[in-house]
């Protein structure tokens, strides 16, 4: 393979990889404050990029505006399904909680199938991502460099907010010991509404790129990324935010890496992501940066 | 003859030292006491022994074999058992139940055998089933044998704890805090029934115990514990009039004092 | 007993009387018992919560579909990537291949389960689902062993409802009986506390691989029993969709519960089937309700949403039926209408 070569797949794997680090954020963040696997997370996905086509197909908005205000949405969406769905079982045993949270994905996904239909939509792609750069005999969409810079300067604010400030310190008070938080006069609910606000933005910010980088819109289009950026973020280490980012590029540059070096497995693309996450789990089950605490019997 | 021996027994959990070198050795038939303030190390002890944790440094050996890092049903079948401070039941199952549990590792059975009823698995059910009623008789909980263990009071739950622990057949048997939650009549009742059931099976019982009157008045032998060092190893007489034991205890025994 | 022989002797009858969309629907009801109860093994009795239903059926599925398939029909199927040898030369009788489905499953189900039951609830679920979506990718892609993604067609139909209810019979047999034993004690124990099941003498990670592993084979078996009743099988039936069927299944009958799980299969299949109509538009009177397809779905996941967040014992809770829990049922009833007086 020519370096050239390398240098693109290296870039798309990047790429890929920002946005998987991007959603994989917004699951460990539930993760970490609620014990919880959001299932319905990478629906929430599908809904923006669906709720950002709308905007554009339908209501005719500017791209940008449609954009800001599917990601506004998400997060309402986001804060809903917990207040509904999650928020109700909390004292109940956590598998309450997750088969809830599959009832939602179940629930999201069988509505888009009947609001949007199943025939895939056309994601729009304004010109200014659009441009190709050539370097030599690669060639590179304005929209990759876009979504890296993009996604980094999410994950930086992401950063800042959850460890410079006091909402973030908030956070994860309430991810290391909900009773304790509320006895320091933390008011969980809150807290944890905004997490799953957070959340859901950053999966619809994730959504939106996703929608521009493969521009075909189908309702069951969130399944496969929710569930290998979930590995993603096991794989860095769950509740970790710095894990999910590491797990999410690893886990897109090595998607990328390994069908560019073994085209004849490009099937089996699929299943890499589950064998990775088969494998951290036997092996350092508290992903790569994770922390280890001995349970006391 | 000795039924157990630990050696060095060292336990960290990360950077805080839980116990450390904690030795003991304790005779066939004996009554063994270890006492210390909360949370110096006295239920870490009992994990370390029954296999929930592993030692960080040190031996721990059993009817001769080493048995430090062993899984804690390989424990229990060598014959260990163990009741818990803070009482785990298997709640939604009844009392027999409970009770039957305790005797599923010693089954000849096989999973076949018993999956398709045969008649070979029935008679080793039906045996389970008597000696887990004898079992409830002695401990007076024959007549609530189908109530659901979580809806039983607080003193039966701890005495369904140590009638599933006796079912697994054990030479030693370690109770944590068996008289938790206890008024002095329930008490002086709980001590005879040790008495008893160590007769009864040829038990050596190893107890862990907040009430002072209570291991004073039960264990010839007294190990007290304060921050994971052994402080103090000897009898009764002997450990109340050690300084450093009073020191440890400071205030809290005339608390104990006041409870009767 | 008599209610069996009963109920045999209906299938009997019907098998040879009913039409043909009825009869597939008791078929399909039966499968869905086998899987629902298998479930309850792992989940309810013992706790463990897989979601990995859908790669055993599928394995069970493919097993009996390439043993039964007759070598002519495998030629047809196979035209862009022969069948290896040596199954492109078998050709096996109902019951041999549904034995051979069941113990692949079985293994698959010791090799799944070596990994996943070692790590908790949340993991569990996520790595079982992984598997059983492996299982789909390889299917996807092994086309000289499943076809591909062309699947296969003309499965004989050798399923009947004396087959589907008779395996269904004996998965709940088998798992009753199991579980009232010092197994099934052993399993709910581990599911109670794992702790003071380990200090009570229980092996958990045996256990857990002997209830998974029995729950894999029947799910097989299910699975093969499906094979052979829809003829035509993809790999696109075995998505995680169908684990979550399951689930659905088993928690509308109550955790615990086989009766529940019987029960709701009934329903949960009825249902599907009778709410096609919502699927097509509506015509009463002079009034037509449009439909659009995938109403029926969006209504079961309303109706599972709120059996979870309402109703989370299910149908049955985690009892089984009993002339004496009917007698209590209707004492209740009673007293009630004597209190409004």
């Amino acid at each position: 393979m020519s370096l050239d070569m390398f240098l693109q797949h290296l870039a798309n794997g990047i790429s890929l990889g920002a946005l998987y680090a991007l959603i994989a954020m917004g699951y460990t963040m539930v993760y970490g404050i609620l014990r919880l696997i959001n299932f319905a997370h990478g629906d929430l996905f599908m809904i923006s990029a669906y709720m950002a086509f709308y905007g554009v197909a339908l209501f005719t908005l500017p791209w940008y505006v449609s954009f800001a205000l599917a990601i506004v949405l998400a997060a309402v969406l986001g804060m809903m399904v917990e207040r509904v769905a999650y928020r109700p079982l909390r004292d109940a045993p956590r598998i309450s909680a997750l088969i809830s949270a599959i009832g939602v994905s179940l629930l999201l996904e069988n509505v888009a199938i009947v609001v949007f239909g199943g025939r895939p939509k056309a994601f729009p792609r304004p010109s200014l991502f659009a441009y190709e750069w050539k370097f030599g005999e690669i060639r590179v969409l304005s929209l990759t460099l876009f979504i890296i810079l993009i996604s980094v300067g999410i994950l930086l604010a992401v950063f800042y907010l959850v460890y410079r400030t006091k909402t973030g310190r908030a956070m994860r008070a309430v991810s290391r010991d909900f009773g304790i938080a509320s006895l320091m006069g933390i008011n969980i609910n809150q807290v944890v509404s905004l997490t799953f606000a957070i959340g859901s933005a950053l999966a619809a910010a994730g959504a939106i790129m996703w929608g521009m980088k493969f521009p075909q819109l189908l309702p069951l289009m969130g399944v496969v990324p929710g569930l290998k950026c979930f590995i993603a973020a096991v794989v860095g280490g769950i509740g970790s935010i710095p894990g999910a980012m590491l797990g999410g590029f690893l886990l897109g540059v090595g998607e990328i890496m390994i069908v560019a070096f073994f085209p004849t497995l490009a099937g089996y693309k699929y299943a890499f992501a589950y064998l990775a996450l088969i494998l951290i789990l036997l092996v350092k089950p508290r992903g790569l940066l994770g922390h280890v605490a001995e349970e006391k019997a | 003859m000795t039924v157990l021996k630990t050696e060095g027994l060292t336990k960290h959990f990360g950077g805080l030292v839980a116990v450390s070198d904690f030795n003991v050795e304790i005779e066939k038939g004996e009554l063994v006491g270890l006492i210390g303030p909360n949370g110096s190390g006295k239920t870490t002890i009992f994990n370390l022994i029954t296999g929930l944790y592993k030692p960080t440094e040190g031996e721990i050996v059993f009817d001769g074999r080493n048995i430090s890092g062993w899984r804690p049903d390989r424990i229990t079948g060598l014959g260990i058992a163990r009741t818990f401070q803070n009482i785990r039941l298997f709640t939604e199952l009844s009392v027999l139940d409970n009770v039957r549990v305790g005797y599923h590792l010693r089954l000849d059975s096989s999973p076949f055998v018993a999956a398709v009823g045969l008649p070979t698995y029935r008679r080793e059910e039906a045996e389970i089933t008597e000696k887990s009623m004898q079992l409830l008789d002695i401990v007076e909980l024959d007549d609530v044998a189908q109530e659901k263990a979580g809806g039983l009071p607080y003193g039966q739950q701890r005495k369904l704890e140590i009638a599933r622990a006796l079912a697994t057949q054990p030479q030693l048997l370690l109770l944590d805090e068996p008289a938790a939650g206890m008024n002095p009549e329930e008490i002086r009742g709980l001590m005879d029934f040790i008495h008893r059931i160590m007769h009864m099976f040829e038990l050596t019982v190893f107890l862990v115990e907040h009430h002072m009157r209570m291991i004073m008045g039960i264990c010839p032998r007294i190990l007290v514990l304060d921050h994971g060092v052994t402080i103090a190893h000897g009898t009764p007489v002997e450990i109340q009039n050690d300084p450093k034991v009073i020191e440890a205890y400071l205030g809290v025994e005339e608390e104990e004092d006041a409870d009767y | 007993m008599t209610c069996l022989v009963v109920f045999f002797l209906f299938l009997w009858w019907a098998e040879g009387n009913l039409d043909p969309y009825m009869r597939r629907i008791l078929n399909l009801i039966a499968i869905n018992v086998i899987w629902a109860v298998t479930f309850n093994l792992i989940y309810g009795y013992t706790g463990q919560f897989s979601l990995g239903h859908a790669g055993f059926i599928a394995i069970g599925a493919y097993s009996a579909a390439l043993l039964t398939m007759p070598l002519a029909q495998k030629v047809q199927n196979f035209f862009l990537v022969p069948l290896i040898s040596p199954l492109n030369a078998i050709e096996l009788p109902f019951l041999p291949s549904l034995v051979i489905a069941a113990v692949m499953a079985g293994l698959v189900g010791v090799l799944v389960g070596i990994p996943s039951l070692q790590l908790r609830g949340d993991y569990m679920a996520l790595v079982t689902l992984g598997f059983a979506e492996v299982i789909r990718v390889i299917g996807m892609n092994l086309q000289s062993v499943t076809n591909g993604s062309l699947g296969l067609k003309g499965i004989p139909g050798y399923t009947n409802l004396l087959w589907s209810w008779g395996c269904a019979a004996v998965t709940i047999f088998i798992v009753w009986t199991l579980g009232s034993s010092s197994y099934g004690r052993a399993f709910k124990a581990i599911r109670e506390d794992e702790v003071a099941a380990e200090t009570t003498g229980v092996s958990l990670f045996y256990h857990k691989l002997m209830a998974f592993t029995v729950a894999a084979l029947l799910t097989g078996l299910g699975g093969a029993l499906l094979a052979n009743l829809i003829s035509t099988i993809d790999p696109n039936l075995f998505t995680f969709m169908l684990s979550y069927q399951v689930v659905t299944v088993t928690v509308l009958g109550g955790v615990g519960s086989l009766t529940g799980s019987v029960v709701a299969s009934a329903i949960y299949v009825s249902l599907f089937e009778l709410l096609r109509p919502i699927d097509q538009p509506i015509v009463i009177g002079s009034l037509t309700i449009p439909g659009r397809p995938g109403m029926r779905m969006v209504m079961f996941s309303v109706v599972f949403l709120l059996v979870i967040l309402f109703y989370r014992r299910g149908l049955m809770g985690s009892t089984e039926f009993s002339w004496q829990w009917l007698a209590s049922k209707l004492r209740f009833g009673r007293s009630i209408g004597r209190q409004e007086t």
